[in-house]
């Protein structure tokens, strides 16, 4: 189920990079990104506890993640 | 946690309190087998949480091992306050020519033990504190400080006890506030404390309730007592209620959304705090509100539990509205709450602005929070509306 009150974007490129995906699943704290070995999976079950913490946004390259409150839309 | 009598007796006679002879029987053969180890008449106790055995006829006096065997049966089935016997206790009946009362509890308002010590014990204590409050004394000691004897000696001296009983009794008062403060216990009572026709001192009943946080630092003790991890050792048996707060509290590690209690109410509540669940609780009620529930939340819950815990409580038959509400808070984050609890609504079927009755949590990330609230029109306060009013506001809703 995806999130209610949040929705997380990767850019594609850095979507299909897998040394970015295992950065992105080791800094997330509420397990929201799963390393596979073609990239990243989004886990929809858990977006909703997003933290807003942005290690994410300092895991990936610049720009490439967008975190979206969907209760500010 | 509280403890079952004879295991409350086990962990005195531990640490060298006077007890008589006994033994804990499962059946009416090892009751006739018991009454033949013991060295006179006996008395059969069954052994359950609550009070109120003598009146519900579950404690009974044998003459003889037919008759012991008899009140085995006759005891074993009777149920206290809905609670079903665990086992029988058989103990020497013991001559008894005075009863004192003496009970270690935490006093909140002191923030220190305090120890209650009586000469009319056997009795309810409350009974006697308002007819003869010459006959109690109440006296705090430290938690912190090294205890001496002193400190239990003129509490029995405060009652009028001198000579050779407050020599005899001393010793005795003091190893309880030991015992009280060594296993972070919440109450350590024993009424009656009995002075017996010979002259000797014995242990009759003793009460042992542990802080439930301290189960971890006591497991050695637990074990030694039996005492499985699997046993919440309430007051009561958990309801089903109860139960299912439990398993949404163990669903992750973060935070607290449980110590969930049910009551009979309509209204619905997701309280925490500091207290606050007390405070929010006692609030409510003096506002005419009937709660559905207690619980406590704290300490960041993750989304996730604070929905279930939301879904949990709207499943409780008459339950139309919750009130989330809790303290300023620091280490849990308004936001996370308020999405919990609004998804638990929608997940639950419930429009959150017609079913969260008000959402009073101030503190972290509350202009997050309020942002989600505002969003699914739910009505909020910030800390510049009191505890007590917002449960006002909530209890209003009801109406």
């Amino acid at each position: 189920m995806a999130g209610l009150f949040i929705d997380i974007k990767v850019a594609a490129e850095v979507a299909k990079n897998p040394e970015t995906a295992r950065k992105l699943e080791e800094v997330c704290p509420v397990g929201i990104f799963a390393a596979r070995e073609d990239g990243v999976e989004i886990v929809d079950d858990n977006l909703d506890e997003c933290t807003l913490c942005d290690l994410c946004l300092a895991a990936a390259p610049s720009g490439s993640i967008e975190i979206i409150k969907l209760y500010e839309a | 946690m509280r403890f079952y009598e004879y295991e409350a007796k086990a962990l005195f006679r531990k640490h060298g309190l006077p007890l008589g002879a006994g033994e804990v029987v499962n059946s009416a053969a090892d009751a006739r087998a018991a009454f033949g180890r013991l060295a006179g008449p006996a008395v059969l106790k069954s052994q359950v949480l609550s009070g109120g055995r003598m009146k519900a006829g579950a404690v009974k006096f044998a003459d003889s091992a037919d008759e012991a065997a008899a009140h085995f049966d006759a005891i074993l089935p009777i149920v206290v306050k809905g609670e079903s016997a665990r086992s029988i206790l058989i103990e020497e009946k013991s001559p008894v020519a005075q009863e004192y009362f003496v009970a270690i509890t935490w006093d909140g308002r002191a923030k220190q033990p305090v120890l209650v010590f009586s000469d009319m014990g056997g009795i309810d204590i409350e009974e006697v504190a308002e007819k003869h409050p010459d006959h109690v004394s109440k006296t705090h000691f430290s938690s912190i400080l090294p205890l001496t004897p002193r400190i239990a000696k003129e509490a029995i001296g405060a009652t009028g006890v001198g000579g050779s009983a407050l020599n005899r009794l001393t010793p005795v008062v003091f190893e309880l506030m030991k015992i009280f403060l060594k296993y972070d216990l919440t109450l350590a009572e024993i009424n009656p404390l009995a002075r017996l026709e010979n002259g000797q001192f014995i242990v009759l009943d003793g009460h042992i309730d542990m802080e439930a946080e301290a189960r971890g630092e006591h497991k050695a003790l637990l074990d030694e007592l039996g005492i499985g991890d699997d046993e919440t050792r309430q007051a009561r048996p958990p309801t089903e209620f109860e139960l299912a707060g439990a398993r949404v509290n163990a669903v992750d590690h973060r935070g607290v959304a449980g110590n969930v209690v049910e009551f009979d109410g309509n209204l619905g509540l997701v309280i925490g705090a500091g207290g606050g669940s007390l405070t929010l609780f006692d609030a409510v009620r003096n506002h005419g509100g009937k709660p559905a529930n207690y619980c406590e939340i704290g300490g960041n819950p993750s989304v996730g539990k604070a929905k279930e815990l939301t879904k949990l409580i709207l499943s409780k038959p008459g339950v139309e509205k919750i009130a989330v509400m809790m303290n300023v808070v620091s280490n849990t984050r308004v936001d996370i709450v308020a999405r919990g609890v609004v998804k638990g609504c929608i997940e639950a079927g419930k429009d959150p602005a017609e079913t969260i009755a008000i959402f009073r949590i101030p503190g972290a990330w509350e202009d997050e929070g309020f942002k989600i609230l505002e969003k699914y029109g739910v009505e909020y306060c910030d800390r510049s509306v009191s505890m007590y009013d917002a449960a006002g506001r909530a209890v209003a809703k009801m109406a």
